[in-house]
């Protein structure tokens, strides 16, 4: 098929996206006059910061979303891409990140959903399990077609995913952050899989910002930033400093400057806390540990090893079995969230959608919740409402939440913008003791530079400062010394972390290594 | 004692578990598919009254029965399908179009009889009861060979047509969504619109499914009762059965099976309750019975499901 502008055939590419703009009713424009375009066959990955527009752009691409200004080619075919339907019609199949599964039904009726196979007035129970087979096999992705999906675990979950799309008859598949749900063994699977169907002929969108798995498997990449463009790259040509550099448009410090810590008092202490849980098994066994004014403790491990306890434990969510917590020799264990607040203590929670913010409610809403009795915000019985804009001007002002306003919903920002709000108020809130759990987790790259270098500066300025992340490069970065936790005991203390290298890390993390008791109490400063 | 329980067990008292059930039954239905599709119908009693209203007129006026039940099926599906438009396309809440259509179910059908009857019989009645006579009614249905059976051919034979029907319509409800492509998407609407949706199913369409039959299931129900049940329309003669159902369906699991169990369960309770009346025991005692049995039937139900939940949950936890 020629192309009209150029008269040339354009075998090569098989997505054309020619000066795509989209601005919302609300006035947002999410892209302007972005160009891409897909070769047959190519991986090619989508790349920038949360709120760049690459969820736009393909949600348009699948028909989710009409352009406001722009055409769309699919194999030389100039088309008006008004559902996922027509999409899936002309070959593109998208898997989303959050699935779009039943979980009640069986793989294979997963599978036909829509497009069930009949004998009579009946579906054809036998032929959809062949189908699903037939597929399953053809592409080299295992699915049981019998189980039920709430049965299955993630990964074959997503391989459904790419069977149903495939089934559809999709040649483009559009995958977005496909391996932000996998674990390492099931993403390496994932590659293996894409490859194979690269091999076939198939034509693969990756969206991701994980720069490793990007250099791994894409052949060109696409990166966006603030709605546009920023060019097309071949993979191979180009560094992950590169593509950072015109993700966020500077280069990111991938170490954080900080100076030596001056730890002085201990703010925490952890005394031989154990828990087990409601299925009897031990999650904490035995934990102490301190932590002082002025350093940042991290604490390392597999997700799973009594992390997601420790931190419940220490803000009152879950009432350990035995042990003692104190802050500043006083008994903290069992009091309730808003006494543990009035003491100090700051959380940044691991699922923030859950227990940072809540989503329908305004930035403004959210900033003042932890302080809205304080008298400053009140006149009365009512809210001064002049001070808590104020409040909630300046928070969003010193903690670069970008926003249209703060009457806008939480839920509405981009993830890293929800972060910084809950951060912000976090930390604004005179805190003595930060409980900073997985503080940068699905967060784009600029936000979470933000992050920890307000970690750092609070800890320099007198702040005590837990880390628990499962993040290996953030954790030793920010971390003055570190715990690493395994089995719900800790393995391992480190008193400065600038000399520890990953892979005795690992070793320990895996519990190949364990420190001695004598050397791990070094981490109780009495 | 003895003897109450004498009387309890005779063929007349399991045929008329039975013929309490079946409006239950088909109210049950009704909540069921619903349910399947990701809503609730809160609106069934409302709905069962206008049918049972039209059913009454209907077969009056055109002298036949057959055209009665077919208004009173056609104006449940026309009604519940209008609740779907305010709901699904004009975005009201759904309970509030259930409420509505409850409160025009009881005060609205009193006030359409007035008014239909004041204009053609001359005065206005408060029931239909007067202008139904037997030929208007359904008629049973007796079965050759099964009513030879002792005892159980005297329960099972000689039942309204509606009363099959509605037996026969819990096995084809099942069928339907179990084994057709329609209750495979109106189970995934159900469950994930964005999934069904994104697989070209129309979410819209499958609602409207999953109302109107709910509004069919409920012209059927209020048709056995005023053309059956009470031969004659009156005042709230529905008496709750729509939110029993709402418990029946919740009882049953949401599995037509279960549904239909529960049904009995609460059809056994009302016949109990007549019964108990009937042997002269306070009516002010007696009829409160099928409520308190749909109030413990409902916390047995939850109680069953919370110790299946936590079995699951330790099975996976041992994983």
């Amino acid at each position: 098929m020629p192309d009209e502008k150029t008269g040339r055939l354009d075998e090569e590419y098989v997505v054309q996206m020619k000066g795509i703009t989209k601005v919302y009713p609300n006035g947002v424009a999410a892209n302007q006059g972005v160009d891409f375009n897909l070769r047959r066959g190519e991986i090619h990955a989508l790349m920038g910061e949360n709120g760049a527009g690459k969820s736009t752009l393909m949600k348009m691409l699948f028909g989710l979303e009409q352009p406001t200004s722009g055409e769309i080619w699919v194999n030389g075919e100039k088309l008006t891409l008004s559902s996922p339907t027509v999409a899936i019609s002309h070959g593109i199949g998208m898997v989303h990140q959050h699935f779009m599964l039943v979980p009640s039904l069986t793989v294979a009726e997963n599978m036909v959903l829509g497009m069930a196979p009949r004998r009579g007035l009946f579906i054809d129970h036998a032929k959809a399990v062949a189908i699903t087979k037939e597929y399953a096999e053809k592409y080299n992705l295992h699915v049981e077609p019998e189980a039920k999906v709430m049965d299955i675990p993630v990964g074959m979950k997503q391989k459904v995913e790419i069977l149903k799309a495939l089934v559809r008859g999709a040649k483009i598949l559009i995958l977005d952050e496909p391996t932000a749900v996998l674990t390492t063994q099931e993403t390496v699977e994932l590659f293996k899989e894409l490859r194979h169907l690269k091999e076939q002929g198939y034509t693969i969108v990756f969206i991701s910002h994980k720069l490793n798995e990007i250099m791994e498997i894409t052949d060109r990449l696409t990166i966006m930033r603030g709605g546009r463009s920023m060019g097309v790259y071949n993979t191979c040509d180009v560094t992950k400093e590169e593509i950072s550099r015109l993700m966020v448009g500077r280069d990111v410090i991938l170490n954080v400057q900080k100076d030596k810590a001056q730890p002085t008092d201990v703010v925490l202490r952890v005394r031989d806390v154990e828990y087990v849980n409601e299925w009897h098994k031990k999650m904490l066994d035995k934990i102490s540990f301190d932590v002082r004014r002025g350093e940042i403790l991290g604490i390392a491990g597999v997700e799973g090893n009594g992390q997601k306890e420790l931190v419940d434990m220490l803000f009152g969510f879950l009432t350990p079995n035995a042990g003692t917590v104190t802050m500043q020799s006083e008994n903290i264990l069992g009091l309730s969230q808003q006494k543990l607040r009035d003491k100090g203590v700051a959380l940044i929670p691991e699922d923030r959608m859950l227990y940072g913010i809540a989503g329908s409610a305004s930035i403004e809403e959210n900033l003042i919740s932890d302080r809205s009795a304080e008298k400053r915000l009140n006149r009365g019985p009512l809210f001064n409402m002049k001070a808590i804009h104020d409040e909630a001007d300046k928070l969003i002002e010193d903690y670069a939440v970008l926003c249209k306003s703060r009457k806008q919903q939480v839920g509405m920002l981009s993830g890293g913008n929800i972060q910084k709000v809950v951060v912000a108020r976090e930390f604004s809130g005179n805190p003595l003791l930060i409980l900073a759990d997985q503080p940068t987790r699905g967060i784009d790259v600029g936000a979470t530079e933000f992050i920890r270098k307000k970690l750092v500066e609070l800890s320099r300025s007198g702040i005590a400062v837990l880390l628990i992340s499962a993040d290996l490069a953030e954790v030793m970065e920010l971390s003055d010394s570190l715990i690493v936790m395994h089995g719900g005991k800790i393995a391992a203390y480190f008193e400065d972390t600038s000399t520890l290298t990953d892979d005795v890390m690992g070793e320990y993390m895996l519990g190949l290594k364990a420190q001695s008791e004598e050397e791990i109490r070094r981490v109780c400063h009495d | 004692m003895l003897n109450f329980l004498k009387m309890l067990l005779t063929p007349e008292f399991f045929f008329s578990i039975i013929r309490i059930s079946a409006p239950i039954l088909f109210a049950t239905l009704a909540a069921i598919v619903v349910e399947k599709a990701g809503f609730c119908n809160i609106g069934l009693e409302g709905l069962m009254m206008f049918s049972a209203l039209t059913g009454s007129l209907v077969s009056y006026y055109a002298h036949s029965w057959v055209w009665g039940l077919l208004a009173a099926l056609a104006i449940g599906v026309l009604m519940s399908l209008m609740m779907g438009f305010f709901a699904f396309q004009l975005k009201t809440d759904i309970t509030l179009v259930g409420i509505a259509i409850n409160m025009m179910g009881s005060g609205g059908t009193l006030f359409l009889c007035k008014v239909i009857t004041n204009l053609t019989e001359g005065t206005s009645m408060a029931s239909s009861t007067g202008l139904i006579n037997s030929n208007l009614l359904i008629p049973n249905i007796n079965i050759p060979l099964i009513d030879k059976i002792p005892f159980l051919g005297s329960i099972i034979s000689g039942h309204n047509l509606l009363t099959w029907v509605a037996f026969l319509c819990c096995a084809l409800t099942s069928v339907m969504l179990y084994k057709t492509s329609l209750g495979l998407n109106i189970r995934a609407v159900g469950e994930n619109p964005n999934a069904a949706s994104s697989v070209g199913v129309s979410v819209l369409k499958i609602k409207y499914i999953a109302i109107g039959f709910s509004g069919l299931m409920c012209g059927f129900g209020g048709a056995f009762m005023s053309m059956y049940y009470a031969a004659g329309w009156s005042l709230d003669m529905v008496a709750g059965r729509g939110f029993i159902a709402l418990a029946a369906q919740a009882m049953g699991g949401g599995e037509c099976l279960g549904g239909m169990l529960s049904s009995l369960v609460f059809g056994f309770a009302q016949a109990l309750g007549i019964k108990f009346s009937a042997v002269g025991l306070d009516s002010n005692l007696a009829s409160p019975i099928p409520y308190a049995v749909t109030i413990i039937g409902l916390v047995i139900f939850s109680l069953v499901r919370r110790s299946r939940a936590k079995k699951l949950h330790s099975a996976a936890a041992l994983k």
